[in-house]
């Protein structure tokens, strides 16, 4: 058996004085894969922020190879790659240049062959020269997922990584997924759209609800 | 370093956008001698605390660039959490800053000198003072723009967060130019500016980093 990577124990989240989620537990292994699903509100985004390390765990905590992610963070930050809302672009750089500044961030490769790889699995290797401020919002979001594709990390943490994008940029999104899961990857997607990821274990957040259980 | 190069590169594709603070730095100074009258005397009593107050300002209309447009578009979230320190970011971030507002205002100087008829043996010691005291403004500056980061109407509460931090820079910088008009030793002075630029560049990083971890939460 794999040794856990990622463990979520007995994780709560509070915003805005009211408990999201609680009681929530989750192990997931190299090549494993977590889809998050739940209505509007139900603390999807949040989730993933407490896992990035983004908002403190209001009880619980998140284990990286069984080291605590708040107290230990770095082997964690360098081996994570978050997809948030915003697609942390900056509009006056080209997308190259955005691509490069974070593989010099995450310490990857960030010679021009590796960046033009990661913009060709999204399908952006021809404007690669464009500023991202043109870009469309659908480009935008798969700029973003270069981002983690081009820079190899462990732990891909997208919030709802499929929205603004067209039916074959989702296949070709999932594509990307199961090859990454392939190469020992780890994916943590919270999505409402249908995301079709093999052998995913599913977390309903409404099932975690703490309103509910009260 | 990944981010100076970076944010040097972005205020280069902005342009003049990034210039805006030294344009402002030069016309307001402009509009003094009409305002007060070109009488060379009073011109050349005042103008070192003009030039300062003017830098202080310009410096204060700049620092709402530092973190918006990152915290905007979410690449702020990102740098928090990447393996790079957060504290080690936002020196950077404030030395690009400084790169593009406080080191054009020293080069600048001599020009608002002759504007405002500073007398030529302070001119020296006003770029230098510019640059040790632009520094310390940049880095004070930033623990403001991330505790106000998200906040509207953010400008006012800026100036009122932000001038008191700068008082001790402003008597330090206009008081060596008049020392060195007077002919008098400017490096007192200069040492105790230096003295708060070190300690803002030592520890404001820290204080900026804890503000925008918790403007993110």
């Amino acid at each position: 058996m794999t040794k856990p990577v990622l463990e979520l124990n007995n994780l709560a989240c509070r915003r805005g004085g009211r408990v999201l989620f609680a009681d929530l537990d989750l192990r997931l292994e190299e090549g494993d894969a977590a889809v998050v699903t739940g209505p509007n509100g139900s603390g999807k985004s949040s989730l993933l922020r407490v896992i990035a390390g983004l908002i403190p765990p209001f009880i619980g905590e998140v284990l990286w190879n069984g080291q605590n992610t708040r107290k230990n963070p770095d082997s964690f930050r360098s081996a994570v790659r978050y997809v948030g809302h915003s697609d942390g672009l900056q509009p006056a750089l080209s997308v190259l240049d955005n691509l490069r500044f974070w593989a010099n961030i995450y310490g990857s490769a960030n010679n021009f062959g590796s960046l033009r790889r990661g913009l060709e699995a999204v399908g952006l290797a021809d404007l690669m020269g464009l500023p991202a401020n043109v870009l469309s919002a659908g480009q935008r979001r798969r700029l973003a997922l270069a981002r983690a594709v081009a820079t190899n990390g462990k732990l891909w943490l997208l919030d709802e990584p499929t929205v603004a994008l067209d039916s074959q940029s989702v296949e070709q999104i999932e594509s990307i997924i199961t090859d990454f899961r392939a190469a020992g990857g780890m994916v943590f997607a919270s999505t409402n759209a249908p995301l079709k990821l093999e052998r995913s274990k599913s977390v309903n957040l409404s099932e975690f609800s703490w309103e509910i259980e009260n | 370093m990944a981010t100076l190069s970076r944010d040097l590169l972005i205020a280069k594709r902005e342009g003049g956008e990034a210039l805006l603070a030294v344009i402002f730095f030069v016309l307001g100074a402009l509009l003094f001698p009409l305002g007060v009258g070109p009488e060379a005397q009073l011109l050349a009593a005042v103008s070192a605390g003009l030039i300062w107050v003017m830098a202080l300002l310009s410096t204060l209309l700049a620092l709402d660039r530092l973190f918006q447009a990152d915290w905007r578009e979410g690449s702020l979230e990102l740098m928090a959490i990447s393996p790079e320190p957060l504290p080690l970011v936002v020196a950077a971030k404030c030395l690009a800053h400084w790169i593009v507002t406080g080191l054009p205002m020293a080069i600048a100087a001599p020009l608002m000198g002759l504007l405002l008829n500073l007398p030529s043996n302070g001119w020296l010691t006003l770029i230098v003072a510019l640059l040790i005291g632009g520094l310390a403004l940049s880095f004070m500056g930033s623990v403001c723009a991330a505790l106000l980061i998200g906040s509207r109407r953010g400008g006012v509460l800026m100036t009122l967060l932000a001038l008191p931090l700068y008082i001790p820079t402003l008597i330090f910088g206009a008081g060596a130019v008049q020392a060195a008009i007077g002919g008098f030793d400017a490096s007192g002075h200069l040492m105790f500016m230096a003295a708060i630029t070190l300690s803002s560049v030592a520890l404001c990083p820290w204080a900026t980093a804890g503000a925008l971890r918790q403007a993110m939460e």
